[in-house]
């Protein structure tokens, strides 16, 4: 009985979101001992895609046709379900994302299977299908049973601690996968794609720097672009700031917002609304500076400063240039 | 255009979350409960391309009595009648076939939602009830504007944004900054007393999910403060200590 799951790419690349996917369903292939076969769809190449193996997939399908660069949930789906059954996968495992919930949705509702999305470790198999998820935006917990024959996971980051010790010491063997594809799936017109380029994309970043309304104005961020690109960090910030247009909205970060879960999140000048808090309870590390000794931020964070953020974060990024 | 708009009936972003009946139920003592914020949004551009069309929108919801405040503070902004299916939803499978039967009954022509509830942040019951209706379906939708059968969505991806053009019928996941919040007027609360609200039992749906119980994460430790004048300290303790760097 196989574990599948889905990948994705990003320019060709496994992102590391979906390496840690792949631990992840490896982990659950060999606690019902399956075996662990990924999906990726989209151009790639196999020295690429190979290492998968590195986490415990032994083999990649890999699905590319011209139709399917852009991210279509209907096709997608269809093709998870087509490899689903061609390698009779009974467990299905895909990444927290938009992509991935919509494919899981479509493809449980094609399976008639049982889906919980927010996945936060690996599953208990004795006695009953038992996995925890995170509610109330990282609030509380909540365990579930999963009934059904057909089983399907959408895990979140940071689910499993990714062990990079075999890196480049296994590959995965990398077969073409021809799925049938269906016109109805392609009816959608992608008229514009708009991508911020060569910037690190928040939901994959490690590190995280983000502003809030204590920067001021727009004209203030250098400092902490700065210390981000120092910090090889992507940046972010506070809906107040995206909402006053200082930002695009694709870096707020927030209950309404993208939520976060990066190795370390330094926030300067957000006082830590509990929407804004509930973007970055992923995150293993908060940093807070802040001239406010009160705000509550403090309260969430495992570091915290309190000054002036334009004093601060010049000696941050001196110092985070010294380490590297 | 015919428009219905699903929303959920959650605690306020702000409650604080405990449970009850040893972890296995949401303590709702103390707990304010709002109109979804992602179905707020989606409610807001449903009434404005309902007016801008002159069409019809219905408001679902699947759930318990107690969710009537909200569903009639929807009709109060501006949906013309509303519908909930009595039932405890049981999980996002049993919540979708809910919709996607009364869909089925009414053939709208566009299906809102909020892009997840913020109670279980699942994000799959758009995707659900399209696939139960073999139609298409896009989440988080930014931007929606309406020509004849065509739609022009914006929608977020990973680092950026995608515009595109599709066809009705659809089902939409939304966000901000779809449309801005409505706050009803007076004059929509009056009218709302007297909108029909129907109410219908449940279909029966295979149990996939059982809950088993609920916990709470641990307590977080003190924040370690440290002076501004050394703030460069910070770096190394991030790397020796937190091991973050």
């Amino acid at each position: 009985m196989s574990v599948l799951i889905y990948i994705e790419l990003d320019n060709g690349s496994i992102k590391k979101t979906s390496l840690e996917t792949v631990a992840y369903g490896a982990k659950v292939a060999a606690q019902t001992g399956g075996q662990a076969i990924v999906l990726a769809i989209g151009k790639s190449h196999s020295d690429e895609l190979e290492k998968a193996g590195d986490f415990g997939a032994e083999k990649v399908l890999h699905a590319s046709d011209e139709k399917l660069s852009h991210e279509n949930s209907m096709a997608y789906a269809d093709i998870l379900v087509q490899a689903a059954e061609s390698t009779q996968s009974k467990i299905i495992i895909l990444p927290k994302s938009g992509l991935g919930d919509a494919m899981a949705a479509r493809a449980a509702a094609k399976l008639k299977a049982g889906i919980v999305s927010g996945v936060t470790a690996l599953p208990e198999t004795e006695g009953g299908f038992q996995v925890t998820r995170s509610i109330f935006t990282g609030k509380a917990f909540s365990t579930v049973e999963i009934k059904s024959d057909i089983k399907i996971l959408v895990v979140k980051k940071n689910a499993i601690e990714l062990d990079e010790s075999s890196v480049g010491t296994v590959k995965a063997t990398v077969e073409t996968f021809s799925p049938q594809l269906r016109d109805a799936d392609f009816q959608a017109t992608v008229v514009e794609v708009e991508k911020a380029s060569g910037e690190v994309s928040l939901t994959e970043a490690q590190v995280i720097v983000s502003g809030g309304r204590g920067m001021k104005g727009p004209e203030n961020w250098q400092p902490l672009v700065d210390l981000a690109n120092a910090l090889g960090a992507a940046t972010g910030c506070s809906k107040p700031v995206s909402d006053l247009d200082w930002r695009p909205h694709h870096e707020h970060i927030g209950q309404t917002g993208i939520k976060v879960a990066p190795n370390l999140y330094i926030a300067c000048g957000i006082s830590g609304a509990i929407q804004h808090l509930a973007g970055v309870n992923g995150s293993k590390c908060i940093v807070v500076i802040n001239k406010d000794p009160e705000a509550p931020f403090f309260k969430a964070a495992d570091y915290g400063i309190v000054g002036d953020v334009f004093e601060i974060l010049p000696k941050l990024t001196e110092a985070a240039k010294a380490i590297k | 255009m015919k428009i219905l708009v699903c929303i959920t009936n959650v605690p306020d972003t702000t409650s604080k979350i405990t449970f009850t009946d040893n972890d296995t139920r949401l303590n709702k003592n103390g707990v304010q409960f709002i109109i979804g914020p992602y179905d707020d949004y989606a409610l807001a551009r449903g009434v404005e391309l309902k007016e801008q069309t002159g069409g019809t929108l219905t408001v679902l919801h699947v759930g318990e009595a107690d969710a009537e405040p909200q569903i009639r503070k929807a009709l109060a902004i501006g949906a013309d009648d509303a519908i909930r299916v009595n039932a405890e939803p049981l999980d996002s499978y049993f919540t979708a076939v809910q919709i996607a039967n009364i869909a089925r009954q009414e053939n709208y022509d566009l299906i809102l939602m909020g892009r997840e509830s913020i109670d279980y942040n699942s994000g799959v019951v758009h995707g659900l009830v399209a696939e139960m209706l073999g139609i298409s379906s896009y989440s988080p939708v930014m931007k929606l504007d309406t020509s004849g059968n065509t739609v022009t969505i914006a929608r977020e991806i990973d680092g950026g944004k995608e515009i595109l053009t599709a066809n009705l019928p659809l089902v939409l996941g939304c966000q901000e900054p779809i449309a801005e919040w409505k706050i009803p007027n007076m004059r929509g609360i009056m009218t709302a007393r007297t909108k029909p609200l129907k109410v219908v039992e449940p279909v029966s749906v295979e149990e996939m999910t059982e809950p088993q119980h609920y916990s709470l994460p641990a307590p977080k430790g003190a924040c370690k403060m440290i002076p501004a004048s050394e703030a460069g300290t910070l770096i190394r303790l991030l790397q020796t200590e937190a091991k973050v760097l």
